[in-house]
């Protein structure tokens, strides 16, 4: 197995490194990145507890392979705070209390912010169905479509 | 032997070529090996970390930008890596080819769409596939590319058994073929599984053509009722030409249970695939119908 050269943008910053062919994604940014923020779940794509941006848009980490983020943009949930402000949908999380053990966190946050690009102004409906692929085994739910709901009616790009 | 589904174990050569002449050469080259295209990922690397499949050389083609496109000019065409986010937000699909949408959003969730594709849906030949049935009544075709030329198959012709299908190694699935369909049409997709986004313990596809009270066409497929999706084309024939009532309806939504050959397994049994299989034909007819009418 030769090593591949990969380039990629990670959280704004040029990354350089090298890897194997059956390296995941997942593993390159916890374990060569220390970005310890993106979970590992399940590992077959039903938790979604690996959710990162890829090109802006969010794919599952675990089912990634690092060698496929050649030239892509990557961020992750220590990408999103802005000159040390939490983003606007960490800090609806934060306020409704829609953390509880955190795990699932990280994916949450990033589905709902792909969401409200999206459709800035879901329906709990609409909420439910694009959450879908993100677990959650404490909280019910009920706090974290709270939190996607008043992130919304607060406008997603509104400093608060 | 207990899977680890943090990493991948096995090893094998990663090869991302950026054309298709590129792919072709590859494939062509290897054929002898073990190959396998990556086109999302979503059902592949899950088969890679929880299965004992050999692969020599891995070929992505994600990268490849001439097999990422919808052309809506006549009918359908879709490229190899086209996202299952980008097939289901293209207009046309959603007025126009109503089962395939309802069939793709009833897939996984956002992320999982983002990656996967319509392509490896079919080349994976899962029976339980929910892009299949749609296709198969849309009378869809797929375009395979390889050194030695091109042709074009049927997708009904196309998956033959449980991961089967009659695609050569040194071929590309490239592109997926949709007719432009009639006017007076409708279709509809319906699928029962434990959550929505779970896999389908059974799903129906249904297209038909209407005039007045009369089905002038139609065709009916069922997905995870066998091991490949099926046509039930006695209940088709049943309804074709003969003016619509509840009475003949009942009766075709009979016929198939009978032309269905379900299994139990972990996701459901061969008796509740057989009970459900008339609800849904019966549902999804109606729908269609109703759909044909505007």
């Amino acid at each position: 197995m030769e090593k591949i050269p990969i380039r990629f943008t990670i959280n704004g910053q040029k990354k350089e490194v090298s890897v194997k062919p059956n390296d995941l994604l997942i593993n390159l940014i916890r374990d060569d990145l220390y970005l310890t923020g993106t979970k590992y779940g399940c590992g077959i794509g039903e938790c979604g507890a690996c959710t990162v941006f890829l090109n802006n848009k969010p794919v599952l980490s675990c089912l990634t392979l690092a060698s496929a983020v050649d030239g892509k943009e990557i961020t992750t949930i220590e990408g999103l705070d802005k000159e040390n402000e939490l983003h606007p949908m960490q800090i609806a999380f934060l306020k409704n209390a829609a953390v509880q053990c955190g795990f699932c966190t990280p994916g949450m946050i990033l589905t709902a912010i792909a969401l409200l690009k999206e459709n800035p102004m879901p329906t709990e409906t609409e909420i439910r169905e694009y959450m879908r692929g993100n677990l959650c085994r404490c909280t019910g739910y009920v706090q974290i479509i709270k939190a996607i709901k008043s992130c919304a009616e607060g406008g997603l790009n509104e400093s608060i | 032997m207990q899977t680890n589904t943090k990493i991948l174990a096995q090893e094998f050569e990663y090869l991302a070529p950026k054309t298709i002449d590129e792919a072709l050469d590859l494939l062509d080259k290897y054929k002898d090996k073990n190959i396998k295209i990556l086109a999302g990922g979503t059902d592949l690397l899950v088969k890679m970390k929880t299965s004992d499949l050999k692969i020599d050389y891995l070929i992505n083609i994600k990268n490849i930008s001439e097999l990422n496109f919808i052309d809506t000019a006549d009918g359908l065409k879709i490229g190899a890596v086209t996202p299952l986010s980008h097939i289901i937000r293209e207009e046309k699909v959603k007025m126009k080819y109503s089962a395939l949408y309802e069939a793709i959003d009833s897939m996984a969730a956002p992320a999982i769409r983002n990656m996967g594709t319509m392509a490896g849906n079919l080349g994976n030949a899962s029976p339980a596939a929910d892009t299949v049935p749609p296709l198969i009544v849309f009378g869809a075709k797929l375009k395979l590319q390889s050194k030695r030329g091109e042709r074009t198959v049927l997708i009904e012709d196309f998956i033959t058994g449980v991961g089967k299908t009659i695609i050569k190694p040194d071929e590309l699935i490239s592109e997926i073929i949709i007719p432009e369909i009639n006017k007076n049409t409708g279709s509809a997709f319906l699928k029962k599984s434990r959550v929505k986004a779970d896999l389908s313990k059974i799903n129906c596809a249904i297209y038909l053509e209407r005039e007045g009270n009369i089905c002038k066409d139609c065709k009916i497929a069922f997905g995870s009722v066998a091991i490949k999706v099926l046509r039930v084309e006695k209940a088709e024939n049943l309804l074709k030409g003969q003016t619509v009532n509840s009475e003949l309806i009942n009766q075709a939504a009979e016929k198939a249970s009978y032309e269905i050959k379900p299994i139990d397994d972990i996701r459901s049994t061969a008796e509740y695939r057989i009970v459900m299989s008339k609800e849904i034909l019966k549902d999804g007819f109606e729908l269609a119908w109703a759909r044909a009418k505007n």
